[in-house]
């Protein structure tokens, strides 16, 4: 029988700060997952971030249309369902950029002309949401047992009117912040695979969110390590 | 070519393209101002082959409740089968609304053009600007050719003075008075294709952003500061990787300025 395991990981940043409630400084908020909560999709996931939370659900590799298969390797489709309304030209945007996230670690190649399908659920947005997207997809893939060269991670990274990084941020930091940088990072060597930014910001200021990016990343990656591990250590 | 991706890779190594460019040159850039007399502003951007033009139209509108003070710009990018052979007729595909979305991510985070100017009366009037981009040759770096259309167009409107008459509470327009918009930053793309994980290309064409295994986009502003980086998935890249990317983006920025300026004056001349 499946076993739902639930993991939680509080994320303290080297200086020691506790991360709820969230000082200031560097620190990413709580963060959960659960996986394998769907009975019909091969592979799910559930993500938390603080008040975000996002549902993922993987089909595949299975049956593509032949208009749509690739002769040399897997066609991913990802569906991005917003909470509420239809979903519309930015949903597709943001389809598009967690598509070609998970193209560049989904090994493909050994899957030609299947089809695997990524759906995600926004279940609340309280900031965030494209990093939390992020992460649900990469455990629901992993649940799925999809092929993948690496694992990614998505951490968001925003800047208020004085310079000051913030990790993470709610969604009244990202409307008050000068702009925001979302980052998809990889697991080897925390290389960027995606960048979406929002707003205006300098080369150096760049250079520091990537480097803060790229830090919190570890943590993230941690917590996805624990939280498979205590799943099937039971099991 | 039967092994397209083999017949790059042997240009690639001797560090040129098969078109003859370099790996940091630009293909030709073209721009024609104020070509369709029945839109408020318009512009022709060629790059290479790819063609886009944009058409601006201003009409009136009512501000929205939470914004009072707050005017509209509306851009829409439009991807024919004209252009390529990959687009069908029908609702926009993926690739239009992707590159819509961006466009208005670039208005809205570079601060082209601020909203508060283009209000007339706050709460009863405001203007609104479609701009209509459409492609008319696709051949690869659609994001850099749709950012530049867009700005030489806003560059060309021209809009009436219009006053609300006190007494009919209506909108009077005067034709004759016609002044420019007020561009606050000149916003200049930049877009890279990442082949084989390692090696960077700028201005990639429609074949080689086929081959390619990422791509990258960055906006810059005269001031050195970034308004976008997509950088849509794709293999990852380094922090030096992205200097680099910013060096290239900040020159390129100074070319697309002077060759605005230079066909701006010549229009002003006539």
């Amino acid at each position: 029988m499946e076993v739902v395991m639930r993991a939680d990981a509080k994320v303290r940043v080297e200086s020691g700060t506790e991360s709820s409630p969230r000082g200031p400084g560097c620190s990413l908020r709580h963060f959960a997952c659960e996986q394998n909560l769907l009975s019909r999709p091969d592979g799910s996931a559930s993500f938390l971030q603080g008040d975000t939370s996002v549902l993922a659900g993987v089909y595949g590799p299975a049956e593509v249309k032949v208009s749509k298969e690739i002769f040399n390797k897997a066609t991913l489709e990802v569906i991005l369902r917003p909470k509420i309304g239809l979903p519309g030209v930015a949903e597709k945007s943001q389809e598009r950029l967690i598509r070609n996230t998970c193209e560049a670690v989904v090994l493909g190649a050994l899957h030609p002309r299947t089809s695997i399908t990524v759906v995600l659920q926004v279940v609340s947005d309280a900031g965030s949401l494209l990093a939390c997207c992020l992460n649900a997809a990469c455990m629901a893939l992993v649940d799925a047992g999809v092929p993948m060269r690496a694992l990614f991670c998505g951490v968001t990274c925003a800047l208020d009117s004085d310079g000051n990084l913030l990790l993470d941020p709610t969604a009244k930091q990202e409307k008050k912040a000068r702009a925001v940088l979302t980052f998809a990072l990889d697991s080897v060597e925390q290389k960027l695979l995606m960048s979406t930014t929002k707003g205006l910001y300098s080369d150096a200021e760049l250079q520091q969110c990537l480097a803060a990016a790229q830090a919190a990343s570890q943590h993230i990656f941690r917590f996805y390590r624990e939280s498979l591990q205590r799943r099937y250590s039971k099991s | 070519t039967v092994e397209p991706l083999e017949y790059y890779r042997r240009f690639l190594k001797e560090n040129c393209r098969p078109d003859g460019r370099e790996l940091g040159e630009f293909r030709t850039t073209t721009v024609n101002i104020g070509s369709i007399s029945t839109a408020d502003g318009s512009a022709l951007v060629k790059l290479g082959n790819t063609t886009v033009i944009c058409g601006v139209k201003a009409e009136f509108a009512t501000p929205s409740t939470d914004a009072p003070a707050k005017g509209y710009i509306v851009p829409n990018v439009d991807l024919p089968p004209l252009c390529s052979s990959r687009f069908r007729t029908g609702p926009p595909g993926e690739e239009a609304q992707v590159t819509s979305q961006f466009i208005a991510d670039v208005i809205e985070n570079s601060q082209i053009i601020k909203k508060e100017d283009l209000c007339i009366s706050p709460g009863k009037l405001a203007w609104v600007l479609y701009c209509d981009l459409i492609c008319l040759d696709y051949d690869g770096n659609i994001l850099d050719a749709c950012t530049f259309a867009l700005l030489a167009a806003l560059k060309n409107v021209q809009l009436p003075e219009v006053t609300i008459n006190e007494e009919t509470a209506l909108a009077e327009v005067n034709l004759k008075k016609k002044s420019y918009l007020n561009i606050r930053t000149n916003p200049v793309a930049t877009s890279f294709a990442v082949f084989d994980d390692t090696l960077l290309i700028v201005d990639p064409t429609g074949e080689e952003e086929h081959l390619a295994t990422g791509t990258l986009t960055v906006v810059m502003n005269e001031h050195g500061k970034l308004c976008c980086l997509h950088k849509p998935g794709g293999s990852g890249l380094t922090g030096a990787k992205l200097q680099d990317c910013m060096s290239r983006a900040v020159t390129r920025q100074k070319e697309v300025k002077k060759l605005m300026d230079e066909v701006i004056k010549s229009m002003n001349q006539k």
